[in-house]
């Protein structure tokens, strides 16, 4: 599904090396998580891979089933298939959440040479995954994020996958700030997902949400590279240990 | 502030085109304006009120034709109203509604020719208010040369709005109007005005609301690139009424919008807000002078301009607050998109404030779309174009959000929206 090559990114404006090489290869209907100290880059390689300004690629590729996303403008990577859930969702007062929401999965379907949803249809699908999220009338109709919790935001980024249908999905801390019902809601949401021709890749701090979601692969990024790979165990490990060893470990 | 010296040099040449009409109730009014207008001069680069806008468009004698003007679609043709249409500035009833209508009477300027009439207290007696304490003699020049317009009563709640349509036939137009509009005591009347005037319009629009008296105003000024427009907005606000009044303005090559608005009773308030887009040699100016003369009344202006390739936006916002005028509430805020380089705003908010008992607030702001926001809408899809059009119009929300009826809103966001989407396609 994606497969990442000795990615090499610094940032545009200043000498700032970030990722120092990083590979990963998600298999079709796999989960990978990546742990790994702040700071390490794994926002910044989530960013990269969704085409964000600001970052330069100096060496590497990143390939969505055989096609170089690197090369894409954002919203074409997004109609290849890519999702990111952000770690800090966006406010933008005086758009509604339904129109976004409406105008995004139209887009991409024209991009995609499908044929746009009518009202009524995308009504329909957007009530019925919203409410799966515990995600009410009221807030499909409220500007996007604006004035929502942080809880609120990261279901909200759910629903916005739900809708989209992404094939590869990057999940930024999308438990961070979310309480124990809250993460619940969002695991079922990713779990409901889940499918041979979807792939995961979850960013996290915790076990906690992994006891959610499992895992199939587990990655450790360190100062801009993937120091380590192992099965769901190597979470447990960091929970327990921290990074010292992992790190020392390198070294 | 110090007044113009005449500047008859000029004065001339732009009078001659135009024919002084002396007869009807209007004659005395007609020549204390010329008169006014002659003490003043024409407006120049150097009045301070002028700083940031040339006016020279305006005060040329004759205008330069370039293409014939485009019409737009009519921005209200969904909203059922009594319609009244002015071709090139001239009323056309076969195109208008029948004038008719519960709760108000509505009459042409240019057939308003009885010998008494109600609008003698109002043509001509709002706009020489408002000539101090800053002079305004592109209005004194409209209240002295102006034949038609629209003269319209208000009694009680007509049910639908009052809808004046101008169309544009011909190229070389060079248009005055004036409307005066008296809101009786507890009665409503929401008015639009719409479309393409002229090639160069000056009009004035007088408001006068009684106690208890609600007044909105919507108006959708034309997109044609070669518009030259300036426009005053007076208004008398008396005892626990209500006044309100949006612009939406495209283009244009030079738009000077002003309002003056009095709070004289208390418990009153006066909202005014606008948007305008501007692209290319586009100069639009709001120029608002409210002042707050009684108790507990509360004003608002909110203008959004969104500009790119060189246009220029203005903002001059003034709140006067007299002596007595306490828990008084003025809020105004005028914000500039600037989708690139070239672009310009330029903004003058000014309080005055001779009460102590007051809360008044300003701000004004200038900066680029949010590319953070950008990012995040593409990510989802959303392609360039159409991802910095919506953020336009989040950036405009606040200001259509002024717009009360739900209806008339979503007839300026659709405009809005085709609009910015046209230009996205
Ligand atoms: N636009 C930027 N400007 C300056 N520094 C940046 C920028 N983007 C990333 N960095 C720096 O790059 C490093 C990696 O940041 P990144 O956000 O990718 O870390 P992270 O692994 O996601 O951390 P966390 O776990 O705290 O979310 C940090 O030192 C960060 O300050
Ligand atoms: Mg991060």
């Amino acid at each position: 599904m994606l497969e990442i090559k000795n990615l090499h990114v610094k940032l545009e404006e200043e000498d700032k090396v970030i990722l120092r090489g990083v590979d990963l290869k998600i298999g079709a209907g796999e989960v990978h998580a990546i742990m790994g100290p702040n700071g390490s880059g794994k926002s910044t390689l989530s960013y990269v891979l969704s085409g964000r300004d600001g970052y330069e690629v100096t060496e590497g590729s990143a390939q969505l089933e055989g096609a170089e996303l690197l090369e894409m403008e954002p919203e074409e990577r997004a109609a290849a298939g890519l999702f990111l859930a952000f770690q800090y969702p966006v406010e933008i007062p005086g758009v509604g959440n339904m129109t976004f929401l409406r105008t995004a999965v139209n887009a991409q379907r024209k991009a995609r040479g499908e044929a746009e949803l009518s009202a009524g249809d995308f009504l329909k699908v957007v009530r019925e995954r919203a409410k799966l999220l515990k995600i009410d009338a009221d807030m499909l109709k409220r500007p996007v994020n604006v004035g929502f919790s942080g809880g609120e935001k990261k279901r909200n980024e759910i629903l916005q996958m739900a809708m989209l249908e992404p094939k590869m999905c990057i999940l930024d801390e999308t438990d961070s700030g979310l309480d124990v019902d809250a993460m619940k809601l969002v695991a079922e949401g990713v779990n409901a997902l889940r499918s041979e021709g979807r792939s995961f890749l979850v960013i996290t701090h915790y076990q906690r949400l992994l006891d959610h979601i499992t895992p199939d692969v587990v990655h450790i990024m360190a100062a801009g590279r993937i120091i380590k790979t192992g099965g769901p165990e190597l979470a447990l490990e960091v929970e327990n240990n921290g990074y010292a060893d992992l790190l020392a470990g390198v070294a | 502030m110090a007044r113009a010296k005449p500047k008859s040099d000029a004065l001339e040449p732009r009078l001659a085109a135009l024919r002084f009409d002396e007869s009807g109730w209007q004659a005395a009014a007609r020549s204390d304006a010329l008169a006014r207008l002659t003490a003043i001069g024409l407006p120049g680069r150097r009045d301070e009120y002028w700083r940031y806008t040339d006016p020279s468009l305006l005060n040329a004698a004759q205008i330069t034709p370039t293409a014939p003007l485009a019409n737009d679609a009519e921005v209200f043709a969904k909203i059922e109203a009594l319609k009244i249409v002015f071709v090139d500035g001239v009323f056309d009833a076969e195109r208008s509604d029948p004038l008719g209508m519960e709760g108000v009477s509505i009459e042409p300027l240019s057939a308003a020719t009885g010998d008494i009439h109600w609008a003698r207290d109002l043509y001509g007696v709002l706009e020489a208010r408002g000539q101090n304490p800053v002079a305004r003699p592109l209005a004194a020049m409209n209240t002295a040369f102006a034949t038609e317009g629209c003269l319209i009563r208000v009694t009680g709640h007509p049910l639908k709005p009052i809808s004046i349509v101008y169309i544009s036939e011909s190229m070389a137009s060079d248009v005055i109007l004036h409307h005066c509009i008296k809101v009786e005591s507890a009665a409503e009347v929401t008015v639009l005005e719409s479309g393409q005037a002229a090639g160069r319009l000056n009009g004035v629009m007088e408001v006068e609301l009684a106690d208890g008296a609600r007044f909105h105003h919507i108006r959708a000024q034309g997109r044609d690139a070669a518009r030259l427009e300036v426009t005053h907005l007076f208004a008398r606000i008396g005892k626990d009424a209500n006044f309100k009044s949006f612009t939406m303005s495209g283009n244009g090559r030079l738009t000077r919008n002003e309002a003056v608005l009095e709070l004289l009773g208390d418990d009153s308030s006066a909202h005014v807000a606008g948007t305008a887009l501007g692209d290319g040699a586009f100069h639009h100016d709001d120029t608002v002078f409210i002042t707050h003369a009684a108790e507990r009344c509360e004003s608002r202006q909110v203008f959004k301009k969104v500009l790119k390739n060189g246009a220029v936006g203005v903002f001059q916002g003034k709140i006067l607050v007299k002596q007595g005028a306490q828990k008084t509430d003025g809020y105004q805020i005028s914000q500039a998109l600037l989708l690139d380089g070239d672009s310009q705003f330029l903004a003058k908010p000014e309080l005055e404030i001779y009460a102590d008992d007051v809360k008044c607030s300003h701000g004004s702001t200038s900066g680029a779309i949010d590319e953070t926001a950008l990012f995040y809408l593409r990510s989802r899809g959303v392609p360039l174009a159409k991802a910095q059009a919506l953020l336009v119009l989040s950036f405009l929300a606040e200001a259509i959000g002024e717009i009360e009826d739900e209806a008339l809103a979503a007839a300026v966001q659709a405009r809005l929206e085709d609009w910015l989407h046209g230009d996205a396609a």
